[in-house]
């Protein structure tokens, strides 16, 4: 915004460029703080994760670059629709090469909106890579991965058009339950049986695409008990708008206790189940309903991701 | 020229006019015409439905479905050709190919005209502007029966199925439509006013692209018949391979359309180059012709991805090939990335061409000449160059080359520099300026505020960690209506109020003209400023079922959307009032405007200029002393006419040599 004050004043006429830099400064100064401190704590998506605090945060600070950078082009057209009306009279000859261009303005326009530019890529990209993706989609092969000593794989199965959960740590049984335990980090394997879903846990702040035949992994760590909204976020088909569900993140031990009971309530079901791997295959026959497990052997292996568990108990890991 | 267009055309081949009465003048409505095009295609929809079923009638694509793929594709490129050949669009080139020599082209008149296969850049022009609008309310009443089934997150006054066919229908409709908003109507209208020629470089081309554009029109509407399609304008497969009929009408619509679009996009890029008058040196070129040239060299690289995108979804659809087909050896991951390949170049199709109408617009409301002019048109070229290098932002979480994610934030970001390029003219433009707040200027104003809010939305959404919460989300679909719609379409009316007095010759009446501006600027914020807040609160898009707690913002987005469309009854309402039921004639150049297009005659002659004008000076001279004229309309012979690529013979005729000057004071 600095690229208005630039342009020099006549004898008469008011300091328009330093009058605009004032009043840009003043409601910079008011708006920012404003957000920050009354908006920001209850931006979207909350703090129950560490991916979630991180995108609030991450959001807040780009609000704090992007709010005077609107308010000041803003101001700037209000100040010219009041300031510079035809009706106001004044000499009609304002045209000629000084109107034409100003090497100065326009050098510290490119300049200033580089700058701002490549410090908000070099901080999203900090953002993405330290918090292992940030809670997005990272692919079968994540490169960024969390540090923690234990982490917990859930599987996640969309279909048309519900969302359900395997625990490979448990036996592979499958529920339509989404439990997770608090303090842990939690890597979230997303596949899909027949179309492109999207797995929006929302107030976790998690999202990967469902992609048939894939396994899309994206990790975040619990920090707070709570309810979570599951929505689909990739247009699925006609019951796209139904497709939700719920999770909750519980204590440890309520993980530990609903987990190990429905390991064994479920272990008939689990039987029936395709043996566990990362993504399934329609079967050839797919009005038959059946599903093969993708390359059993090369996935069954239970990505640890540098941490020593698999799990929050010292549950050994159980291939299928 | 590398290409003749022969000399059996009459049609503009500078230096002459046609000889009056050299073809005899016949009704317009006893040769081909829409009635005639829309019986051919109607035939031709029969004969490929009926050729399809003899082929493939024993394979249903569902069992149980009673459709058959190959005979909806069929029926639908049949109908297309029939289109075409009923029109007229192809007499030239069939007798070509036959040997013989086509009957000369005429100027014609009436009204007949408009419903025919012409060459006149202007009629297509009109014709266009009738046939975008057309489109754009059709879309329009879609968008208020999406909004009328949001009042309630579960009362439902459709079924799934309906609505999701209605959400597709929507967005590939509106989508269709803004490729061509401007770059069909308003560009066509004024490219050769512009740069001083008497056509387009390929009239023929130019007709074609309208009437593939109409076309692309009828089989998308066609989707619904056959029970419409639920992919929404990303058709992303397998959904795609999976749906019912309607999404043969989507792949081959957007083939069709698309097909227009490289025309038109090559046409374009020919006739700037090729068809300026001596002396439109390229810093004299308007600043909206410079932006046409970005978004004709998008149209003729990045559409054919898409043609071929659909070409694979109608052999997966139809001949069981499998592009897209992950347990067959295809990817579903293919489609993403031709589709948004495509896809994010047609975003910057769809903004270049208003930054270049507001970029005309500012100077004549201000009394000043542009600011920045290189940096406004490097600014323009530079997003059309970085918009094929970041198509995966849309795939942030699909698990696509996920280490590839800062490269593609680094060029979404890097977008931000250019465009700021256009907000810099933009501003530049209006320091100490003398503003005059007509109808048109205050459309170009509300472009630059919708667009700054678009602009900054856009960033938060290339920010992956951001994307995260927003993707997929009502954040991402109020960032690009206020990018389409609060920049595209806000432009494109800001255009036609400038330009339609001089199109029409008629004064559109300016109370209504200002009721619609401010209904369509409060109620379009009003309608989309809360789905940003939507959005972030956890609501994806295409949804018929939300939280309870967002009902009070989406009815106060709907009944917005209401008055907002309301908003366009009222343009149409001033449309027919002013153009036809109350014309009132327009003065010669209402807004003191220096452009060379108002230095012609109103209503402007069927070759434009009598005399190949030479140019003198760009249209930017505004708030001078002694302003240079801007072109010499009548030159003396032997004066250089013809050179300087208008490829054309020299001066025949006589005129006086009147140097033309404009300016506020000349009104």
């Amino acid at each position: 915004m600095s690229a208005q004050q630039t342009s020099g004043a006549g004898a008469t006429e008011p300091r328009h460029g330093m009058r605009l830099l004032a009043m840009w400064l003043v409601i910079s100064a008011i708006a920012d703080p404003l957000f920050w401190f009354l908006a920001g704590p209850h931006m979207p998506p909350g703090d129950m994760t560490t991916t979630a605090s991180g995108a609030q945060s991450d959001f807040n600070v780009l609000m704090m670059a992007a709010l005077p950078v609107t308010l000041g082009v803003w101001l700037y057209y209000g100040y010219a629709a009041v300031m510079w009306r035809a009706s106001r009279g004044g000499s009609d000859l304002i045209g000629g090469p000084k109107a034409r261009s100003n090497l100065r303005v326009q050098a510290a326009w490119i300049g200033t909106t580089t700058v701002v530019v490549l410090a908000a890529f070099v901080y999203g990209t900090v953002e993405l890579v330290v918090p292992a993706g940030a809670g997005g989609g990272e692919g079968p092969q994540p490169i960024w991965t969390p540090t923690s000593k234990t982490i917990l794989p859930i599987q996640v199965i969309a279909q048309q058009w519900k969302f359900s959960y395997r625990y490979p740590t448990y036996g592979g049984f499958e529920t339509d339950q989404l439990m997770i335990p608090n303090d842990t980090t939690v890597a979230f394997h997303v596949t899909s049986l027949d179309v492109i879903h999207e797995f929006w846990a929302y107030q976790l702040e998690v999202k990967a695409d469902a992609n048939p035949g894939t396994d899309n992994v994206a990790f975040t760590t619990t920090k707070v008990l709570g309810n979570v909204t599951v929505r689909c976020s990739e247009l699925c088909g006609i019951w796209h708008g139904a497709m939700f569900n719920f999770g909750h993140v519980v204590s440890k031990s309520q993980f530990q206790a609903w987990a190990t009971t429905s390991e064994a309530k479920l272990a008939p079901v689990t039987k029936l189940l395709p043996a566990f791997s990362w993504s399934y295959t329609p079967d050839a026959n797919g009005a038959a309903g059946g599903y093969y497990p993708d390359n059993a052997d090369k996935y069954n292996k239970i990505e640890t991701y540098g941490a020593d568990k698999v799990s929050v108990a010292d549950t050994k890991i159980k291939s299928s | 020229m590398a290409i003749s267009m022969h000399e059996s055309v009459d049609l503009g081949r500078p230096g002459e006019t046609p000889p009056p009465g050299a073809a005899k003048r016949r009704s317009p409505w006893l040769g081909q015409h829409m009635g005639t095009a829309l019986i051919a295609a109607a035939g031709g929809f029969a004969l490929g439905h009926w050729a399809g079923n003899a082929i493939a009638g024993n394979y249903e694509n569902v069992a149980g479905s009673g459709q058959n793929n190959v005979a909806t594709v069929l029926a639908l490129s049949f109908g297309v050709l029939g289109w075409l050949i009923g029109s007229g669009a192809l007499n030239y080139p069939l007798a070509k190919l036959v040997g013989k020599e086509p009957a000369p082209e005429i100027e014609e008149v009436g009204w007949g005209r408009y419903f025919r296969f012409t060459l006149d850049h202007k009629v297509v022009g009109m014709q266009y502007i009738i046939a975008v609008l057309l489109f754009l309310f059709t879309g329009g009443l879609l968008a208020m029966a999406i909004r009328t089934e949001l009042l309630s997150p579960t009362t439902h006054y459709f079924g799934p199925g309906t609505y999701i066919a209605v959400v597709s229908e929507h967005g590939t409709v509106m989508m269709m439509m803004a490729t061509s908003v401007i770059t069909g109507p308003i560009a066509g209208w004024l490219i050769p006013l512009m740069i001083g020629s008497r056509r387009m470089a390929f009239p023929r081309v130019e007709a074609f692209s309208f009437w593939m554009f109409t076309a692309g029109y009828l089989v998308i509407l066609t989707a619904l018949p056959f029970g419409g399609f639920p992919t929404g304008w990303t058709g992303y497969a397998p959904l795609q391979t999976q749906a019912a009929g309607g999404m043969d009408s989507y792949l081959v619509g957007f083939a069709v359309v698309g097909i227009g679009m490289i025309t038109a996009g090559f046409n374009i890029i020919a006739t700037i180059i090729n068809y300026r008058a001596p002396g439109m040196t390229w810093s004299r070129l308007p600043i909206f012709i410079w932006s046409l040239l970005a978004v004709a060299s998008l149209l003729a690289l990045a559409t054919p991805t898409l043609v071929t995108g659909g070409l694979f979804g109608i052999l997966d659809r139809t001949a069981q090939t499998a592009f897209f087909v992950n347990e067959h050896g295809g990817s579903s991951f293919l489609w993403e990335n031709l589709f948004w390949f495509f896809g994010h170049p047609e975003v910057y199709i769809m903004a270049l061409p208003g930054f270049g109408i507001v970029g005309e617009i500012l100077p004549v409301f201000t009394g000043k000449p542009l600011f920045g002019y290189r940096v406004g048109a490097a600014g323009m070229l530079g997003v059309a160059l970085l918009s094929f290098f970041v198509w995966q932002h849309h795939l942030f979480q699909s698990g696509i080359n996920p280490d590839m994610r800062p490269l593609f934030m680094l060029t979404t970001e890097l977008i931000s520099i250019p465009t700021g390029f256009i907000y810099l003219t933009g501003m530049g433009t209006l320091w100490k300026a003398k503003i005059r707040f007509e109808v048109p200027m205050l459309f170009a104003l509300a472009l630059y505020f919708n667009f700054l809010i678009g602009g900054i939305t856009g960033v938060f959404l290339s920010d992956v960690p951001v994307n995260v919460t927003v993707h997929g989300s009502f954040f991402v679909l109020a960032h690009f209506h206020y990018t389409i719609m609060g920049g595209l379409i806000f432009a494109f009316f800001g255009g036609l109020y400038y330009w339609l007095p001089k199109m029409t010759g008629k004064t559109l009446n300016k109370t209504l003209s200002l009721v619609h501006f401010w209904m369509m600027f409060i109620f379009f914020n009003l309608t989309f400023f809360p789905l940003f807040i939507v959005g972030l609160l956890g609501q994806p898009r295409r949804v018929f079922e939300y939280a309870q707690r967002l009902q009070g913002l989406n009815d106060f987005s709907s009944i917005s959307a209401y008055l907002l469309g309301a908003s366009f009854l009222v343009f149409t309402a001033n449309f027919a009032w002013s153009l036809w039921i109350d014309p009132k004639p327009a003065p010669a150049n209402p807004w003191g405007s220096r452009g060379l297009e108002w230095q012609t005659p109103t209503p402007v002659p069927f070759n434009n200029f009598e005399r190949i004008p030479v140019i003198l000076a760009d249209p930017y001279h505004y708030g001078e002393e002694n302003p240079l004229p801007v072109a010499d309309l009548g030159v003396p012979v032997g004066a250089g006419v013809g050179s300087g690529g208008s490829g054309g013979s020299g001066p025949s005729g006589i005129s006086g040599t009147t140097l033309i000057e404009g300016g506020p004071g000349d009104v």
